[in-house]
């Protein structure tokens, strides 16, 4: 009896390892993602008719906040945790991680060709001179500022842009503030990020990148628009909760702006989507050239790359999954769907799926925007430094905002904290 | 041997048919499926008592949760103190290198130290100065107002039952839904300002100036935890043999001094412990606090273990080296706190 208990107990045991082998399941992929608007849905609907055609690769999305792919991803991804793939907007981070698709896709000259050289070069590690192919923008943004035209009419206050190719961001609040004075609503904010702040501050005429590779922060123009910032703040002209209520992490203004409770909006071209969804018509908002000033006029390039980790057990299903996203219809699609710009060369005149015409109007608007970026804002979002810049430039003027420093010492700081990140990055 | 003999008779007096006899191939399987797991686990014991010996398989016992603590405590400990001591971005520690004292130096260079802007690692000095304002209010308070409310439930109020559930309560609540709740109570747009607005006042920056949210940090950390110190003291008062308030009352003592020379003293090992739990737990404070205010408005409610966090995680710096020393700071201060407290427990057993 005694034996013959042990018997069942290892043949029950035999029979569910062999039952769990004997499955013949389709190879499982996983994908690191996050939402601003609606891309999840349209991608799920995209890989849902590639796994009809591909019965033998099955796709999961795991869905986080984009918190959690700043915070956990690098860390996930240098432990050896990866995802098989990922949608990143610090394509840097990960240098050295990343799997060469070359080997695997249908037709490296077609990724070659349709992909920016930067973009794909963003994604080597610094100095590697390679054609290793680690992935493929899906989403190329542009900061700039959006209105809300309703507002301005109802405080009887003309749109600076409508007479004048060249409005300063003095010009801008100026307004803001006049249309906050009669229609009680808040005049102006700029999401919680040193990316955000960045293209305003070289519109003023900063420079963080010199000649020889140093980084300073302290130039008069950075000086100008930190200062604009804090008198935002301390004119009650801005909605504190962005800056001060959002404790350390990033805050974006959107949701004042969708409430119809602000009038001048400094963010980008990724929240198209979301206001043509959460606005629609319910009042006239459009996208605006970014202001002009010393430095010129430009905003800040982004967005997001979708990747591929060299971790992954398998590469070629990856290859597979990674060529249907980056092919012309699809890719297409995809931006068609989502009301992207494109990071693809080679799409042509494109027909967005909106209905509200004032995303139409914005996308053209950040099309004609981002052409012309400044060489200093392409160098702080695919030179590398990025990462040691934007978040002291965000939490020490948000301690300048509260008062916990002053300005001097807010820039002060930035400095230190800069070169200590970027000792740090150096020493590794 | 007697309940199986018992249960033996009951089965000869069963009747003919029950669901019993439904079950019965079923309960045979399980049986046998029971029997077999602890004979394997039998097959294996059996020849390690014969080797080791009764008395040392006791360490075969422990051995399980003695790996766990190594490896999710004493490993990680060993790794903080080596990380501390390395520079750098890569987080396996061979990739690291050593730099010495260079982490503890950029922490503790300062001008003077009662003035953060006059430190190299400010916010580590502002986390810490944050940490011991909260520290001090928050603990005198929970402490203050649990002795409070013991004593009140203590004296057989009506509802006891239902006011000890009550303080009780938010001690179910997960940390992350006491923030939420309280942030939504506070924000601008929230419960609080819309009561305020409502009564013609004017609304209030509870999240947006830094002394607010300093103080609601405190309030709402002492109304979630004050339950779980209110029964232990509560335990405590129970205790308190009754015969003692009997012969005071009789000796004359009036209701303040029976309180000072019987509750206080006969209460003090439970204070004691109490003060231990509430001070370690105040200095470790974080999730709640993160979820609240996520440190802010600025750095004000930023303290040591969400400095160490960003420093190592959150800030896309990945300084582990600062961000281990730091929590060797930490780690130091919380000794001490600890010794002196033990040091004073053992005075006033002494007494």
């Amino acid at each position: 009896m005694k034996k013959f208990g042990v018997l069942v107990v290892l043949a029950l045991l035999v029979v569910g390892v062999l039952g769990v082998q004997a499955q013949d399941s389709p190879v499982e992929l996983r994908i690191a993602w996050y939402d601003d608007g609606n891309e999840g849905t349209v991608l799920r609907d995209l890989l849902d008719r590639f796994e009809a055609d591909n019965a033998d690769i099955r796709v999961i999305v795991d869905t986080v906040p984009y918190q959690t792919i700043l915070d956990q991803l690098p860390l996930q991804v240098e432990a050896g945790e990866a995802p098989d793939m990922a949608r990143v907007s610090a394509g840097e981070r990960y240098r050295g991680f990343y799997l060469d698709l070359r080997p695997y896709v249908a037709d490296p000259a077609y990724w070659e060709a349709s992909f920016p050289a930067a973009v794909l070069q963003w994604l080597r590690e610094s100095g590697e001179e390679s054609d290793a192919l680690y992935g493929f923008p899906n989403q190329f943004t542009v900061t700039g500022p959006f209105i809300n035209r309703t507002l301005f009419e109802q405080a009887g206050v003309d749109v600076p842009s409508d007479s004048s190719d060249a409005v300063t961001w003095e010009q801008w609040t100026e307004a803001a503030a006049a249309v906050a004075e009669v229609t009680g609503v808040y005049g102006i904010a700029i999401d919680r990020s040193g990316h955000r702040v960045a293209g305003p501050a070289f519109t003023e005429g900063a420079t963080f990148f010199a000649e020889d590779g140093s980084v300073t922060i302290d130039t008069p123009g950075f000086r100008t628009f930190a200062q604009l910032l804090l008198d935002w703040h301390s004119s009650g002209l801005t909605p504190a909760e962005v800056w001060v209520g959002s404790g350390g992490t990033y805050a974006a203004g959107a949701p004042f702006f969708i409430s119809g409770e602000l009038a001048v909006y400094m963010s980008g071209s990724w929240q198209i989507g979301n206001f043509a969804t959460n606005i629609g018509d319910a009042f006239d908002w459009e996208a605006v050239p970014n202001p002009t000033g010393d430095g010129g006029s430009t905003g800040m390039p982004g967005g997001t790359a979708f990747v591929a980790f060299a971790q992954t057990e398998h590469p070629e299903e990856v290859a597979r999954v990674m060529d249907y996203l980056a092919s012309e219809d699809i890719y297409r699609e995809f931006v068609e769907r989502t009301l992207f710009i494109p990071g693809h060369q080679g799409l042509g005149e494109l027909d967005y799926q909106t209905d509200v015409p004032a995303a139409q109007q914005s996308l053209q608007v950040f099309a004609a925007e981002a052409l012309k970026l400044s060489d200093q804002a392409y160098e702080l979002q695919y030179g590398g430094e990025a990462f040691a810049i934007n978040n002291p430039i965000r939490d020490r003027l948000t301690q300048a905002i509260t008062g916990e420093l002053t300005l001097d010492d807010a820039i002060a700081r930035i400095q230190e904290d800069v070169d200590a990140a970027l000792a740090a990055a150096a020493a590794s | 041997m007697a309940p199986s003999a018992r249960a033996s008779d009951r089965r000869t007096h069963r009747p003919g048919f029950s669901l019993r006899t439904l079950f019965s191939p079923i309960t045979w399987l399980l049986s046998l499926v029971y029997d077999g797991i602890v004979n394997v686990v039998d097959f294996i014991m059996h020849p390690l008592q014969n080797v080791l010996g009764v008395r040392r398989m006791a360490y075969i016992f422990v051995l399980p949760n003695l790996l766990i603590f190594a490896i999710f405590i004493l490993l990680p400990m060993i790794l903080n103190f080596y990380y501390a001591f390395t520079g750098g971005t890569n987080l396996f520690p061979e990739d690291r290198p050593y730099v010495g004292m260079e982490n503890l130096n950029t922490l503790f260079t300062c001008g003077n130290f009662l003035d953060p802007n006059t430190c190299r690692a400010d916010i580590f000095w502002r986390a810490l100065i944050n940490t011991g304002g909260y520290v001090v209010s928050q603990v005198t308070l929970t402490i203050l107002l649990s002795l409070i409310s013991a004593l009140a439930l203590n004296k057989g109020l009506i509802g006891r039952g239902f006011f000890r559930s009550a303080f009780f309560y938010p001690v179910l609540l997960s940390p992350v839904v006491v923030a939420l709740i309280w942030k939504w109570i506070l924000q601008q747009d929230g419960l609080f300002n819309a009561l305020i607005v409502s009564l013609g006042g004017d609304r209030q920056p509870f999240l947006l100036s830094a002394q607010w949210a300093q103080a609601w940090v405190v309030v709402i950390s002492v109304w979630a935890q004050m339950g779980f110190y209110t029964l232990i003291l509560l335990a405590g008062l129970q205790a308190i043999p009754g015969e003692l308030y009997e012969a005071a009352s009789i000796d004359g003592a009036s209701p303040w001094q029976s309180f000072r020379s019987i509750t206080l003293p006969m209460l003090m090992p439970t204070m004691f412990v109490v003060i231990v739990l509430s001070i370690i737990r105040a200095v470790q404070i974080f999730d709640q606090v993160f979820a609240f205010t996520g440190g802010g408005p600025g750095t004000a409610t930023t303290y040591m273990v969400q400095y160490i966090y960003s420093v190592g995680f959150s800030n896309q710096q990945n300084q582990y080296g600062l961000a281990s020393a730091a929590s060797l700071v930490m780690a130091f201060a919380l000794l001490l706190l600890t010794a002196v407290q033990l040091w004073l427990g053992r005075r006033n057993e002494a007494t």
